[in-house]
């Protein structure tokens, strides 16, 4: 173990302006960890208090408009401040120029700059909160959006703005993987969470200004009308979906990949084995990315959108599910006759197999248009989407947490806490959304205040599960910041991973590394590596 | 970096080549509001687009530079140009077939637009919520 380190990025600088003005990856990393974590805790607390709501069809709590207001803040702060940056721009940020061996990401002004204007973002956000916020839902569909009294336009600035964000960290990663990779890192010798970053930034790139241009025709419709989308001047609301859908679909693969990304390095680390088809795992997600642009129509099929679009919509979603499905099988391959440890992140890694297939098995159910007819905007289409985005996005994302955990602060949090955490995260989360797919195929709307009678059981099982899921996050939030004063120190490589990240100091020193890094064995070749110790006889 | 450091010394094109461009760019100027006095019917707005979007590749490709920088630049702009392409046909695929079935449903949104009817037009932006009209059916998932 190396002797006692002096200074790394956390002490080197001191006082509140080394935070805000540092052009360090690392602090960065934290400062957007702190904001996506404060805005988790907002949506949480929405998302509760919509489940206090929903505990009975009868008024318990807040009126019907309120309860519109809830939701909507809940899903577009959930989305647009906490899991598009969650994943790229909190954790990747930190670990990518690690991963490569690179001394900072390709444009550190740029990086500041991005969280800049994810903070600029959020103030309007909550700006929008105090002057009355919306109630249009966080899809902003016309007509409705551009006649509600809500306030509309603070939020779209907000999304605008925020886009922009994510728009930088994007391009920033694309030249930091393509230009900062130590010597003989080739695109194959990459590690898979690279990968994952690398296709998220495509897409950021290529789609998100297509959502800043839906927000501005959406802000021009309210404020003068010039008719774009209103059908009495020419102009037609479900072209605003067309807008909508063609970022937003891709979006989710935003939300998705990176965390796809996490998942290959904490099962191959933890299964202590060479990850099971490498490059099938990379090339699915960039096919993953290619496809994501194809397919937004199966959002609209009962928008009125023709039955040709439908069909070809239709047809093309499957596709879809061709990469996703390689890769759960590459994972799973992985951990055959792998010696696996399950270590936290592991749990959050094969909660996430399991979630995150349901959530996939089920999207296929909603891309058929006839299935779809019937579960359109229904509780099915909640449950759905909160096991890809939840069950996939955020427990990957915590999976991710706990792995870099002691990477980030050199001292990890405690195990057992850690366990019952975990637990409780993955019952308390079924029991909340596995109600509510039966709900859905029983026909309960989404989005209402009220519900007949006969869905007051589910209702109510699904409140009990919100509550058992709080539970588990107000348990981690203890032990996760406990553990940055009082946590058991760790050495530099916690988990014996061969990725680079863990060849730095934990925590890393400024400038990352204290030698020029060379490549010196591919982030997976567990088996070359053991077989080298072995023989020089020191494991 | 050597691939990019010598596209930036910049190449130097001779200025016969942008005067010629620069011609031919007029030339086609002059077609446009010739082609713009004969009816061609529906191929009207496929003719006007395609003259101008010879023009453009030409500023792009000479004034611009693209033919002689880095192809990376090149793919960028293809790339964007198909993107554009996908989302452009695939929303016409939409909105060009909706009576493709049913008759009716070509000319439903036109037909019950009572968007702003029912708001004042000076007390748009404070429309009350209840007068507003239904929406239900066009929430999104
Ligand atoms: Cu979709």
């Amino acid at each position: 173990m190396s002797t006692a380190t002096a200074t790394n990025y956390l002490n080197e600088a001191k006082g509140w302006k080394s935070w805000l003005l540092t052009q360090d990856h690392k602090r960065i990393g934290i400062m957007y960890l702190a904001g996506i974590f404060f805005f988790f805790l907002v949506g949480g607390l929405l998302a509760l208090i919509i489940r206090w709501e929903l505990f009975t069809p009868a008024k318990d709590i807040m009126e019907a408009d309120t309860y519109n207001r809830f939701f909507t803040l809940h899903g577009a702060i959930m989305i647009f401040l906490f899991i598009i940056p969650s994943i790229p721009a909190a954790l990747g940020n930190f670990v990518l120029p690690l991963m490569l061996g690179a001394k900072d990401v390709a444009f550190p002004r740029l990086n500041l700059a991005s969280w800049y204007l994810y903070v600029i973002g959020a103030l309007f956000a909550l700006y929008s909160i105090i002057s009355g916020a919306a109630d249009t839902g966080w899809t902003f569909y016309t007509p409705y959006s551009t006649s509600t009294s809500g306030s509309v336009v603070a939020i779209a600035v907000g999304v605008f703005i925020l886009g922009f964000s994510s728009i930088f960290t994007g391009l920033n990663f694309i030249a930091t993987i393509h230009k900062l990779r130590a010597p003989g890192m080739t695109w194959f010798k990459m590690p898979l969470f690279v990968w994952g970053l690398y296709a998220t930034a495509i897409i950021q790139v290529l789609a998100t200004p297509v959502l800043g241009i839906t927000v501005v025709l959406l802000i021009l419709e309210r404020m003068v009308h010039i008719g774009i989308f209103d059908p009495a001047m020419g102009g037609d609301p479900v072209l605003f979906q067309h807008f909508f859908w063609f970022y937003s679909h891709p979006a989710v693969y935003i939300m998705i990949l990176p965390g796809m990304g996490i998942i290959s390095e904490v099962i191959a680390t933890f299964s202590h084995k060479r990850i099971f088809g490498y490059k099938a795992i990379a090339y699915s997600s960039l096919g993953i990315a290619f496809m994501s642009f194809l397919v937004w129509g199966h959002h609209m099929f009962v928008s009125g959108q023709s039955e040709l679009a439908s069909l070809i919509f239709s047809f093309l979603t499957f596709f879809v599910g061709i990469p996703s499905g390689i890769k759960v099988f590459n994972w799973v391959a992985t951990m055959y006759k792998g010696q696996i440890s399950l270590k936290v992140p592991m749990l959050y890694a094969i909660s996430f197999l399991i979630l995150f297939s349901i959530g996939g098995l089920t999207g296929i159910f909603l891309g058929a248009v006839s299935v779809d007819v019937h579960l359109h905007d229904t509780y099915f289409i909640v449950a759905h989407f909160h096991y890809t985005m939840m069950g996939g996005t955020v427990i990957a994302f915590l999976a991710g947490l706990h792995f870099w955990w002691p990477k980030l602060w050199g001292r990890i949090y405690n195990e057992t806490w850690a366990v019952v955490s975990c637990l409780m995260i993955f019952i308390g989360f079924n029991v909340t959304f596995l109600s509510q797919f039966i709900m859905g195929a029983q026909g309960m709307p989404r989005r209402y205040y009220t519900y007949p009678e006969e869905f007051q059981r589910l209702h109510g099982f699904s409140s009990v599960g919100s509550l058992i899921l709080g539970a588990g996050f107000l348990i981690m939030t203890i032990y996760l910041l406990h553990s940055i004063f009082r946590g058991k120190k760790v050495g530099r490589n916690p988990w014996q991973s061969l990725t680079m990240e863990w060849e730095a100091e934990s925590p890393p020193i400024t400038h990352n590394f204290d030698k020029d890094m060379v490549l010196e064995h591919g982030p997976y070749d567990y088996d070359i590596v053991d077989a080298k110790y072995t023989e020089e006889g020191t494991l | 970096m050597n691939g990019n450091e010598s596209t930036h010394s910049a190449h130097i094109i001779p200025l016969s080549v942008y005067l010629t461009i620069a011609s031919i760019l007029l030339f086609l100027t002059f077609v446009t509001v010739w082609v713009a006095s004969i009816n061609f019917g529906a191929y009207n707005l496929v003719i006007a687009m395609f003259i101008a979007a010879v023009k453009a590749s030409l500023v792009a490709l000479f004034f611009m530079h693209l033919k002689y920088d880095n192809k990376v630049y090149m793919i960028i702009l293809l790339i964007s140009i198909i993107f554009l392409a996908i989302f452009i046909t695939f929303t016409m695929l939409d909105t060009l077939q909706r009576g493709a079935i049913y008759d009716q449903k070509a000319g439903q949104i036109r037909e019950s637009a009572t968007m702003y009817d029912t708001v004042n037009a000076d007390s748009a932006l404070v429309g009350d919520s209840a007068n507003i009209v239904d929406s239900t059916s066009m929430s999104g998932k």
